[in-house]
């Protein structure tokens, strides 16, 4: 193990080269180096985090025809240090009749799983990853429910109404939307065949295609699943600033307010980096530059590799963005329909459809099976190949999905609003014409 | 030891006294006076099951004045400031009824002129209270940017308001029997440019809006009142003609010039908040339609009078009279008892606001607490006005 790490070169080889022979190799490779890691990686998330909030203003007022924050430092750039500083050294407010513990470790919890799942995240290739576990899907899903969690605690312990109604909303919330954000991811990981992240990577790289082509569907619901995991717009019923005046951080003051509003910032993060992970290719950028690189330079192309990742997790960042300023939100029903009868039913059969078109692609009979060697990295697929799974995914899977949701949902309410208020409009002219008998 | 047929019997006599483990009772929230969409300082006691809404309750009086009894002691001109304050955000539309009571009691003629120019500022006005109503409509079911917009559009009839009158909110445009000052020069050049720029922003939120999946979910039959409950509860304004009832005081009892513009009073059909909001975007466009004419007339009476002949101290004769004109809340009136001395023996305003608040309590029994804070916004209240 550790001559397999030797033989990377870059900074961990470089830290070995410098320390003294006394500290075994083990020590360099498997703590020092990691808490490096952990350290970099952490400072320049919760610098993202901070920043993402000046986006965030930024963005808004660019869409609002306003300027946003201009005031402190040039063009508001220090506007996250004078928010940080502003709300460390407000007062920290417990409510009377609040339970003190809950209330105290609530935002703790919050904060704490959205920073844990940092360490999973491949930030790029060869020595970027932190670690790679081999279940790390499975931990970033279990510990983004942890986040919700805080949200609940916090609710529940401010023994307050607006903060409760929060609470209960975010509850309902988690258990239907983590269904179909588990469901949806399930369609990638039958092309990956693998947990891992850097695993599932590698394999986007091996069949040089990115998973958003074959899963468009599971792309989309996913997407639609982490906003809503993440309480954005326009799912942000937990904290319904027009309902709920602050929703489950209604009681919250100072510091404690600003771990939820960073654990918010960095759950966007997470949920980004995931979708970036598993169906954008992760930190691949393609082409002939990218194998050049990976063959020659192997340290040029991890650094490369690092800024596209996070570029790309800003790009759906700054989408999560726009869908917040300019969307109206959904109501506490209808955000249950929308998981319910439509996330979670179009998942599933976005697993089935996938599993049928994996099947036959293996058994066509013409005596080449094309999709033998999925995921086993022997060789990339061919054209025909991909044309087959992408076409299935994009024209067959997406009408039959649209199909099945239609026939389930015929009879809500929400699903023709026209044809509701055509009977709606009916019933009040019988009513009249009865009235008009009588 | 076995288990006899007694214990059986023990057991199932236990299970049918089950009792649920927790107590279940309604929940009463307090929403309000402090709360972000309560429109101001109303104070809605809701009765909550989850969050199914099956009582409610309003408290008003949080903003309370005493106007009707200030009016008691202060002459007619001093009244109208007072007056315009009821309802801030339609300042110029509480002046004309004001001066419009004064003057009917009076039994005043206004010039061409001053009347050309009053439609134009009351429409305005109309133009920029239901901007406001867009925009905070608009927050309250989550949409904020479009609350911006509609600032950004406000802004330029506020600039005209501040170039006439000094004032951006709290006007005082008018003064009994007309104006005391003709336009000032490149008014209609102000108004145009308004008025032109205007089509497109409008459809700009129609295309936010109107066909938006998310905003028919949380408009479309919600807050549904029928035109019987709507004419028994008193409504006026866009909520009545949201539910189908052809009811626009400009067209039933024209006051000012109303009789010679052209323009069509907007109708809904379900009686809904969609209809409501369709209703008053809809009368956004006729309020500019009938600026622009009112603009053409202006040209016609150039170098008009524009103040009656009014004596320097204002006593009208003894006797009472009601008028109401439609403010852009609806009919907004007021009752004057003039005793021929220079103070009025009673003012009594009729709010359009605190009677279409009447309506909250039916409009949301069964709804949720998020219909609640829509149909507040759809209801189109103003606390200044209600608790004067």
């Amino acid at each position: 193990m550790t001559n397999l790490l030797m033989q990377i070169a870059g900074p961990a080889g470089w830290l070995r080269s410098v320390l003294p022979q006394s500290i075994s190799d083990s020590v360099v490779y498997d703590v020092i180096w990691p808490l490096i890691q952990i350290a970099v990686a952490l400072f320049i998330v919760m610098t993202l985090v901070a920043y993402l909030t000046l986006a965030e203003r930024k963005i808004s007022a660019w869409i609002q025809s306003r300027m946003g924050p201009m005031r402190v430092g040039p063009w508001g750039l220090l506007q996250p240090a004078a928010d940080g500083l502003k709300l460390l050294i407000k007062e920290d407010i417990i409510p009377l009749l609040a339970d003190k513990a809950v209330f105290t470790i609530a935002p703790i919890v919050s904060m704490v799983a959205a920073i844990t799942v940092l360490v999973i995240i491949p930030y790029g290739a060869g020595w970027a990853p932190i670690t790679d576990v081999n279940i790390a899907l499975l931990f970033i899903l279990a510990f983004s429910s942890v986040g919700t969690l805080g949200i609940i605690l916090g609710g529940w312990a401010s023994n307050s109404k607006y903060p409760l109604l929060g609470a209960l909303r975010s509850s309902a919330q988690m258990i239907s939307y983590e269904v179909a954000m588990g469901l949806a991811l399930i369609g990638p990981l039958m092309w990956s065949k693998t947990l891992s992240m850097v695993g599932i990577v590698n394999a986007q790289n091996g069949d040089h295609i990115w998973y958003v082509f074959y899963q468009p569907l599971g792309f989309l619901i996913y997407f639609v699943c982490a906003l809503a995991e993440t309480n954005r717009a326009p799912f942000d019923l937990p904290e319904a600033e027009s309902e709920l005046t602050g929703g489950f951080h209604t009681e919250y003051s100072g510091f404690r307010f600003s771990l939820y509003f960073i654990a918010e910032y960095a759950a966007m993060f997470t949920v980004s980096a995931i979708a970036v992970t598993v169906f954008l290719g992760g930190w691949d950028f393609g082409g002939l530059i990218g194998h050049f690189l990976a063959n020659t330079h192997q340290n040029v192309y991890t650094v490369i590799s690092i800024i596209v990742f996070f570029g790309k997790v800003l790009l759906l960042l700054w989408a999560f963005m726009w869908f917040r300023w300019t969307f109206p939100r959904y109501r506490y029903d209808q955000l249950m329909d929308v998981g319910w009868k439509w996330l979670i039913p179009a998942s599933l059969a976005n697993i089935v459809l996938t599993g049928v078109w994996f099947v036959i692609g293996i058994s066509i009979p013409d005596g080449k099976p094309f999709l033998k060697n999925y995921g086993t990295y022997i060789a990339a697929p061919g054209f025909p190949a991909k044309a087959y799974v992408i076409g299935s995914a994009f024209l067959v899977t997406i009408t039959l999905t649209a199909i099945l949701l239609s026939s389930i949902n015929k009879h809500s309410r929400d699903f023709n609003l026209r044809t509701q208020r055509q009977l709606q409009l009916q019933k009040r002219a019988e009513r009249l014409a009865e009235a008009g008998n009588m | 030891m076995s288990i006899t047929e007694k214990d059986i019997l023990k057991i199932a006599e236990a299970r049918t006294r089950i009792e649920p483990m927790f107590d279940t009772q309604e929940m009463t929230l307090n929403m309000g006076p402090q709360h972000p969409s309560t429109h101001g300082v109303l104070r809605v006691v809701l009765k909550l099951d989850g969050e199914t809404v099956i009582d409610l309750d309003c408290d008003i009086g949080y903003l309370h004045r005493g106007v009707e009894k200030i009016a008691e002691n202060r002459t007619y001109p001093m009244i109208a400031p007072y007056h315009d304050r009821t309802d801030y955000i339609a300042a110029v539309s509480n002046g004309l009824c004001w001066v419009e009571t004064v003057e009917k009691v009076m039994g005043l003629e206004v010039p061409k002129r001053a009347q050309y120019i009053r439609i134009i500022l009351t429409e305005l006005n109309r133009i920029t209270s239901h901007l406001l109503w867009l925009g905070t409509h608009c927050i309250d079911l989550g949409a904020f940017t479009i609350f911006l917009y509609a600032f950004r559009e406000r802004e330029e009839i506020l600039k005209i308001f501040e170039n006439y009158f000094g004032a951006r909110l709290t006007t005082h445009a008018f003064r009994i029997g007309g104006f005391w000052w003709d336009t000032y020069p490149g008014f209609e050049e102000q108004v145009k440019f308004f008025c032109d720029y205007f089509p497109e922003k409008i459809k700009e939120y129609e295309i936010i809006l109107n066909e938006n999946r998310i905003w028919l979910q949380r408009t479309v039959g919600i807050g549904l009142i029928s035109p019987e409950d709507a004419v028994d509860i008193g409504l006026t304004g866009p909520p009545l003609r949201g539910s189908g009832v052809n009811y626009d005081i400009r067209k039933a009892m024209p006051y000012e010039a109303y009789e010679e513009m052209d323009f069509i009073v907007p109708l809904g059909k379900a009686g809904d908040t969609y209809d409501r909001f369709l209703v008053r975007m809809e009368e956004m466009k006729q309020s500019r339609n009938i600026v622009l004419q009112a603009l053409d007339k202006l040209k016609e009476t150039e170098g008009q009078p524009v103040i009656a002949k009014v004596p320097k101290v204002i006593k009208p004769p003894i006797g009472e009279v009601y008028h109401s004109i439609e403010g852009p809340k609806g009919e907004l009136g007021i009752f004057l008892v003039s005793d021929g001395t220079n103070k009025p023996s009673r003012m009594r305003i009729r709010p359009p606001s605190f009677i279409n608040l009447q309506a909250l309590r039916q409009m949301c029994i069964g709804h949720l607490v998020a219909d609640v804070v829509a149909i507040i916004g759809t209801l189109d209240i103003v606390l200044g006005e209600i608790d004067r």
